[in-house]
């Protein structure tokens, strides 16, 4: 089954990173994404540049015009910052994944994915 | 004599007993297999729900308890056998993934065969909350795909603190019966031993685990105690001490003493069953030190129920005035009979007659239990009479 982590978190932060700092942050995230390619559980995986790049489309729902705000989806402290979409074979295998990303502080949000009986 | 005052210490304690098992103490003769036995009782049991006459459930019993398994081959029963499926079912209901209150819930439904309405009784929830509830948990086991496995050795710890409150809530349901049938909750109760002993049996290191089922031996000590010849409930204070179970009481008094300095909310209520256990009359319990381990009790476990124990204690202790004072400052307890129940007492004690009538109505209107109802309606006549 697959489960889809989204991560969430305070951003900002490595601003005043040094580069051994900042190497040390990406070599960590790209061990841990690599441990899920080599033990077969990758699917998909992205990080995502800041919410104030984010862009929202409101729709009213009553038929109304959708409009297009500057702006991440909600205002909040921590903000969706990545997912990784891994195949696992049950919530557990999903948890100690989602406990070992390499995440400072924030939450990391666990999902199966929806499967579509097709005809 | 303590006489009627120990209503309120038993109703919430102990809460309302229906335990119909005081033909247990006429002993065991021989024992033929006792796993089929076990089997052949619960079966003869689950017929037994459907009777309807006390006196047809009493004869045929009195027959069962015959067949029930000695202590002896319970004990055998509770290797540290990790592939127990009742035990691999309590971690799965009890997954951190699920609320704590889904998670106890869903163990009572799976493993103790308690009714939803049983379960919303001991909850103090509605049925239509809890029903709902149990869905919601089901589906996300479904769903979620949380895994139908005992948790790894390293994941076990953090596992049990739910499952410890688990299972004292069975023993619970076991021992304060939520409504009519007696003796497929004291089933429950010996249930809740049966895999606290499990555990233990595990997981020996863990303080809280012994504590706990120390706490559950003291308070199980007491079941023949606690219903009179027409099967009516007997307080604390009035019960003959001698039909006590003295084999559990040591053996929980020993388990209380192996705990030494360990402060955790099993630890202190297994001190507070062994202050009951260790005196040999009424009259020589030391309430002052009961009304400080509630008070230590409630300050690392807050809830209006412990607040509630504590008055009853400083009423023993102080008098009823000092007690009524501490009871009329707990909030959220108006849907919790032995508030209303405890409340009665002290105002009767207090010769507030009218007013103690009121309040055991209104525990009478939120009580589930035949034995209780009966009790509080004699009651409500001796002070309306």
């Amino acid at each position: 089954m697959k489960y889809m982590l989204t991560l969430f978190g305070p951003e900002g932060g490595m601003e005043d990173a040094s580069p051994e700092e900042m190497k040390a942050e990406m070599d960590g995230w790209a061990a841990f994404s690599q441990e899920t390619v080599d033990k077969g559980a990758f699917v998909a995986g992205e990080g995502l540049q800041p919410s104030s790049t984010a862009t929202t489309v409101r729709i009213p729902g009553d038929g109304g015009e959708r409009s297009v705000t500057d702006g991440p989806f909600a205002e909040s402290k921590e903000q969706l910052g990545g997912f990784y979409l891994l195949e696992c074979k049950d919530l557990d295998e999903a948890l100690e994944w989602a406990k070992r990303i390499p995440l400072r502080a924030g939450a990391i949000e666990v999902r199966p994915v929806m499967v579509f009986d097709t005809p | 004599m303590l006489g009627d005052f120990d209503l309120a210490e038993e109703a919430v304690q102990e809460a309302f007993v229906v335990a119909l098992e005081r033909w247990a103490r006429d002993g065991i003769p021989d024992n033929p297999g006792a796993w089929i036995t076990r089997v052949a009782r619960n079966k003869a049991i689950d017929r037994l729900r459907r009777e309807r006459t006390l006196d047809v459930k009493r004869e045929v019993l009195e027959g069962l308890e015959r067949l029930a398994p000695t202590s002896e081959e319970i004990e055998e029963k509770a290797e540290p056998d990790l592939s127990d499926d009742r035990l691999r079912l309590i971690f799965t209901c009890c997954h951190p993934a699920l609320r704590p209150q889904a998670r106890v819930a869903l163990t009572l439904r799976t493993l103790g065969g308690l009714t939803t309405a049983e379960i919303a009784s001991a909850f103090l929830a509605s049925e239509a909350t809890m029903a709902q509830r149990l869905v919601r948990a089901k589906g996300k086991i479904r769903d979620a795909r949380i895994p139908y496995e005992v948790p790894s050795a390293e994941q076990l710890p953090e596992r049990l603190t739910s499952v410890l409150a688990t299972l004292y809530l069975i023993f619970n349901e076991g021992y304060f019966a939520s409504s009519s049938d007696a003796l497929i909750r004291t089933e429950l109760a010996d249930e809740a031993i049966r895999l606290t002993r499990v555990l233990v049996a595990t997981l020996p290191d863990d303080a809280e685990s012994r504590a706990l089922l120390a706490l559950m031996l003291l308070q199980h000590s007491r079941r023949r105690a606690r219903l009179d010849e027409q099967g009516e409930m007997v307080l604390l204070g009035d019960q003959d001490r001698t039909l006590w179970d003295r084999a559990q009481i040591e053996e929980g008094l020993a388990g209380v003493e192996a705990l030494a300095g360990v402060v955790g909310p099993y630890s202190i209520q297994a001190r507070i069953a062994a202050e009951h256990a260790r005196a040999a009359y009424a009259e020589d319990t030391d309430w002052r030190r009961i009304g400080l381990l509630y008070g230590q009790l409630t300050r690392i476990q807050p809830s209006p129920v412990i607040d509630l124990n504590r008055a009853i204690a400083v009423a023993m202790h102080e008098g009823p005035e000092a007690g009524l004072r501490l009871i009329d400052e707990i909030q959220g307890l108006n849907r919790y009979a032995p508030f209303h129940v405890s409340r009665a007492d002290l105002l009767q004690r207090l010769g507030r007659d009218a007013e103690a009538v009121a309040a055991y109505r209104a525990g009478l209107e939120l009580s589930t239990n035949p034995v209780q109802r009966a009790f509080l309606e004699k009651r409500i006549d001796e002070l309306s009479g």
